[in-house]
């Protein structure tokens, strides 16, 4: 067996990487990691106290030294996202996604039979979909 | 209604500028005087992609945002300008009667040292910081809810 692969034959090589503000990135993989184990999936990126211009430096280096094609990051006017669709111009192969929360990232990891942009399409749905209000007159109220 | 907040940031349009500044302040429109963006479709269509639909964003270079700015002043929506530098905010201080500036955000960068948490200085824009203080109000502040710096408390880097 490789050593990418795990006794359950998941692979642990990187395919994506999480980006925001303040510690979103680490805490969001950390959550993922304590849900399944499948942390390694995911290369967190800080960008605090940094410049637009190295910000899209630092995402850049991050996804050449992985060779990832795909960017979780955690709202559509954050300098993260703003730096994402720099890099991401006329990589055709590569997606972005915006406001990513837990079920995004748990749909990803465990979607290893699609290719990273596919599975990052997916899980984007899926993120959206698994948000939901109760209470105060609406469901469950 | 009138421009709310003449901020510098390097980071343009962010986080922290259209959620926590836009959303307190009840941001309609947002005046973005940057003279490479003014000239590139595809940056400001960047940030138009940052913004939510109800929030309109202007583009412009710090030559004609000297003759825009009755026009933003007079709407009738809450409205933010923001430059990416010291050099242009003082153009809009000197030549459009800008009264208070609000430093958001200025970050690492070669040659700069740090002030505050999000204020990193060359002694280039030490000194046009300074003068900048000599003709308008000028104060930090990254959100809403943070402590307004005095200018010569942030050139001390006394909140580190």
């Amino acid at each position: 067996m490789s050593s990418e692969q795990r006794s359950s034959g998941a692979t642990t090589a990187p395919r994506a990487i999480v980006a925001g503000h303040a510690d979103f990135a680490a805490g969001l993989v950390s959550a993922v990691q304590q849900i399944t184990g499948r942390g390694d999936q995911l290369i967190p990126v800080s960008v605090a106290k940094l410049s637009v211009e190295d910000i899209e430096k630092l995402l850049r280096t991050r996804m050449v030294e992985a060779n990832v094609r795909v960017i979780f990051t955690d709202l559509q006017a954050g300098s993260c996202t703003m730096a994402s669709r720099r890099i991401l111009r006329g990589m055709e192969d590569a997606v972005l996604v915006a406001g990513a929360n837990l079920p995004t990232l748990l749909d990803f990891v465990f979607a290893e039979g699609r290719s990273p942009s596919e599975a990052a399409r997916h899980a984007a749905e899926r993120g959206k979909a698994a948000i939901t209000a109760h209470g105060a007159g609406g469901e469950g109220a | 209604m009138t421009l709310e907040l003449y901020r510098i940031d390097d980071r343009l349009i962010h986080g922290q500028v259209v959620v926590g500044w836009g959303q307190p302040l009840n941001i309609g429109f947002i005046v973005l005087v940057d003279d490479t963006v003014a000239a590139s479709d595809w940056e400001q269509e960047l940030y138009r992609m940052g913004v939510p639909p109800e929030m309109e964003v202007y583009f412009h270079t710090a030559s004609d945002a000297v003759g825009a700015l009755p026009r933003y002043r007079a709407d009738s929506r809450h409205g933010l300008l923001l430059t990416g530098d010291i050099a242009t905010m003082r153009r809009l201080v000197d030549d459009a009667g800008v009264k208070a500036v609000n430093v958001g955000g200025i970050h690492a960068g070669a040659g700069r040292t740090q002030r505050l948490r999000y204020v990193f200085l060359s002694p280039d824009e030490e000194r046009q910081l300074r003068e900048l203080g000599v003709r308008a109000d000028v104060t930090a502040r990254d959100v809403p809810g943070a402590r307004s710096v005095p200018l010569e408390d942030l050139l001390a880097g006394e909140e580190l």
